[in-house]
């Protein structure tokens, strides 16, 4: 089944956490190695927030829950971020 | 002490699209512009203090303290009813934005772009479009529309009044042909992007956007006939 979204969605939650843009950010997968920007990531929608997988394993990287008081990120699956600067973002 | 990237827009026009989505213009004093493909996350806050939050994309792009949004009813939405049957002219809206910096094109870029979209989806390649006209660009723009039927088209004149010699309108039409037409309606396929769309090449930037299974179908037709994966961006908006 594919996924209901993808990491272009996680945007604006991650955007009350980070500074940077979160869809051009290079997201290494902890359980498979891969890297790969974080707006291909595969993007469920639950009740309680929203989960993202690696496009490549399919294991969790990430979830990322908004409350009334505030935004709570489990990063599980993320070995390294690295942020891009403009000038290479494509 | 966090600043919470929440603002008010006011509606100042709406503009029925299709018969189940609307073009919503709205006034932002201090947006600070976009670019071509970025979305804003909506929030409505029900009595009770509920929150539903949703992405749109802008059809709007460059400076400016106005922008639009375009939306599509989806029958089990939280949002999406109250934006396209209930808001109106002088209504508040409460969003964030403008997100993401993966799925956008900007006039600067040379190389050649394809866009793909389905339904709604073909919002932020509007977007894209009008960018591309706005500025004069060289860069070739092909979009392929693929619609269940002429009349679930969003921009439709306009983007046909946008065709020329830089720009060409490709429509598919899934159930519902116009009369005349010379094909029977279908399924965006195999056939139809490689006798549409702009083959594979390192000078080409291609954009898809729509309902997830039509991204997933269309993205992988784009790689299996040799597109590199790298230069195939694609937004999903989950629904049908």
């Amino acid at each position: 089944m594919p996924a209901n979204l993808d990491g272009n969605v996680l945007a604006g939650p991650l955007s009350e956490v980070f500074q940077f843009d979160s869809t051009t950010a290079l997201v290494e997968c902890m359980h498979c190695g891969d890297v790969k920007v974080f707006a291909v990531a595969q993007v469920w929608e639950d009740p309680m927030g929203l989960v993202a997988r690696c496009s490549t394993c399919a294991e969790v990287l990430m979830t990322v829950v908004e409350t009334a008081t505030g935004t709570v990120i489990e990063l599980r699956g993320i070995a390294s971020l690295r942020v891009q600067s403009e000038a290479v973002a494509d | 002490m966090v600043t919470s990237g929440w603002k008010v827009g006011t509606v100042t026009a709406t503009r029925t699209q299709t018969p189940t989505g609307r073009s919503i213009d709205l006034a932002v004093p201090g947006w600070p512009g976009n670019v071509a493909g970025q979305h804003v996350d909506v929030r409505l806050t029900a009595p009770d203090g509920y929150r539903a939050v949703r992405s749109y994309s802008l059809a709007s792009s460059g400076p400016g303290e106005s922008i639009q949004l375009a939306v599509d009813r989806l029958p089990e939405g939280e949002v999406s009813p109250y934006l396209v049957d209930d808001l109106r002219p002088g209504d508040q809206l409460e969003f964030r934005g403008p997100l993401g910096g993966w799925f956008v094109w900007r006039p600067e870029q040379v190389e050649n772009v394809q866009l793909i979209g389905g339904g709604s989806g073909v919002v932020p390649l509007v977007a894209m479009v009008r960018s591309h006209a706005a500025g004069g660009s060289a860069a070739k723009f092909r979009l392929l529309y693929s619609v269940r039927a002429p009349e679930d088209a969003f921009f439709a004149d306009e983007l046909a009044a946008l065709a020329n010699d830089t720009f060409e309108l490709t429509w598919a039409y899934t159930r519902t042909v116009p009369a005349g037409w010379p094909t029977p309606p279908g399924r965006v396929n195999r056939e139809l992007v490689e006798r549409v769309t702009f083959a594979p090449s390192p000078n080409l930037m291609t954009f898809i956007c729509g309902p997830t299974g039509f991204v997933e179908a269309v993205s992988n037709i784009l790689v299996d006939t040799g597109h590199d994966p790298a230069r195939v961006k694609t937004e999903r908006f989950g629904g049908a």
